[in-house]
């Protein structure tokens, strides 16, 4: 199974190569809101509070413009009853988790370049907080956008829905990524973000184990 | 090839409170071919999905042994091979890349050779690096039949079997079924008379209906 995995995994990976699909759509997204809060902070001085929020705005976003292309381009493509005729359920859930991921943490390591890059009052003072939570909010956030990605691919009204049903799920991940970050820009101990990272832990435990049993029903009918 | 026996007991399929088809029952063995035909919209392409496991019947079980021993749905796809207008290739990949990454999905190791047979057997060899979207929808059709190959299965499925394609096209496809029959399932939804003389047995849906709806009044 873990050979057919990757197998579907490098699929995607080599699709998204060729077709630039998500990556365009990722990277303009982060650009474009990037310069918006550089231009609307402008000479402020704004609080770490606000920053870690935005930060996860922007990630936010960022995943609900791209992740849901791992399910979207096989339905507008027609080659999801392709993908049925060739392997088991949990095969291309994992093998689109796994694509999610890389493309998740990707576009995080660019964000946050980007982001202490352009905004000089976003300094991390306790970085190992601040790799633990990017990390681990990327994992949450694949977990979610792909289960949520598979359920809204043969919807119509695929745009709008897939933020409006990823924001209730994901609402309890980006709290908890927030106050991490802002445990991480306050120079906190690593001890005391451990709270927010068994929190962090759990959430994505229970949403890839939920979506696995899920799956089937999902990717079936 | 693997002894196969696929029964469907008393199949029935809705969508919403529409009914397609109710009580469909037959079973199959190796070297048993069977034609679905029946007028547009008769449920001829849900029928063979059903019998692919890509669609659940509302009503009614599919059993399917390899064997004698009874495989789950989700095992099916090892023993299908299936051809259908809308089924896709990935068109950003070669013909070759498409069948490199099908073996690989299938957990199978890419046999190129059986790869390069199947590909000049169907005359797409010459063409086997551009990419598919380069095809026309005849080459296109041509290629889901290597897709469907591939895997070497013991039941083969093939929904509008001739759909775009030229007499040379039609030629090998009637090869590769005559091919399939003695040893594998042969099951075709069509509605053309000579792929319909092809098959042992013909299941007419528009006749399964009107049958019903006999009995329904004289009851």
């Amino acid at each position: 199974m873990i050979r057919q995995t990757t197998a579907v995994f490098f699929k995607d990976f080599q699709s998204e190569l060729r077709t630039r699909y998500a990556i365009n759509a990722l990277v303009m997204f982060v650009i474009t809101t990037l310069s918006i809060i550089l231009f609307s902070i402008g000479g402020e001085r704004v609080s770490p509070d606000v920053l870690a929020g935005m930060l996860w705005v922007v990630i936010f976003f960022s995943a609900m413009s791209g992740l849901s292309r791992s399910f979207v381009s096989e339905e507008e493509r027609g080659t999801t009853m392709t993908l049925k005729l060739l392997a088991q359920p949990a095969v291309v859930y994992f093998g689109k988790l796994l694509f999610n991921l890389v493309l998740i943490f990707s576009i995080n390591t660019l964000v946050v370049i980007l982001y202490l890059l352009v905004i000089p009052l976003f300094v991390v003072q306790t970085s190992s907080i601040f790799i633990t939570t990017l990390v681990l909010g990327s994992i949450g956030l694949a977990s979610a956008s792909t289960i949520i990605a598979a359920i809204i691919a043969k919807a119509n009204s695929k745009g709008t829905l897939y933020p409006v049903l990823s924001f209730p799920i994901l609402l309890p991940l980006l709290m908890t990524v927030m106050n991490a970050t802002k445990l991480a820009l306050d120079g906190a101990a690593f001890a005391e973000a451990v709270g927010e990272f068994r929190v962090l832990i759990s959430y994505s435990a229970v949403l890839i184990a939920m979506s696995w049993v899920l799956f089937d029903y999902v990717w079936k009918d | 090839m693997k002894s196969v026996h696929l029964q469907l007991e008393n199949i029935r399929k809705d969508f919403s409170r529409r009914i397609i088809f109710d009580k469909i029952d037959f079973s199959m063995k190796n070297g048993e071919s069977i034609a679905i035909t029946g007028i547009n919209g008769s449920g001829k392409s849900t029928l063979v999905k059903i019998i692919a496991g890509l669609l659940s019947p509302t009503r009614g079980v599919v059993t399917l042994s390899v064997n004698k021993e009874e495989m789950k749905v989700e095992q099916y796809h090892n023993y299908v091979g299936f051809v259908a207008p809308y089924i896709q290739m990935y068109d950003e990949f070669s013909a070759y890349e498409n069948l490199g990454l099908f073996a690989r999905i299938r957990g199978l190791k890419f046999d190129t050779g059986y790869a390069d047979d199947l590909l000049q057997r169907l005359l797409l060899y010459d063409r086997r690096n551009d990419p598919v979207r380069t095809y026309s929808s005849g080459m296109k059709q041509r290629l889901k039949y290597a897709f469907s190959l591939l895997h070497k299965p013991e039941i083969l499925i093939l929904d509008e079997p001739r759909a775009n394609l030229d007499r040379q096209g039609i030629a090998t496809v009637y090869a590769i079924m005559e091919e399939h029959k003695p040893e594998g399932v042969l099951i075709l939804a069509t509605n053309d008379q000579e792929d319909l003389s092809l098959s042992d047995k013909v299941i007419n849906l528009d006749e399964l209906k009107m049958t019903k709806n006999r009995n329904k009044k004289r009851n």
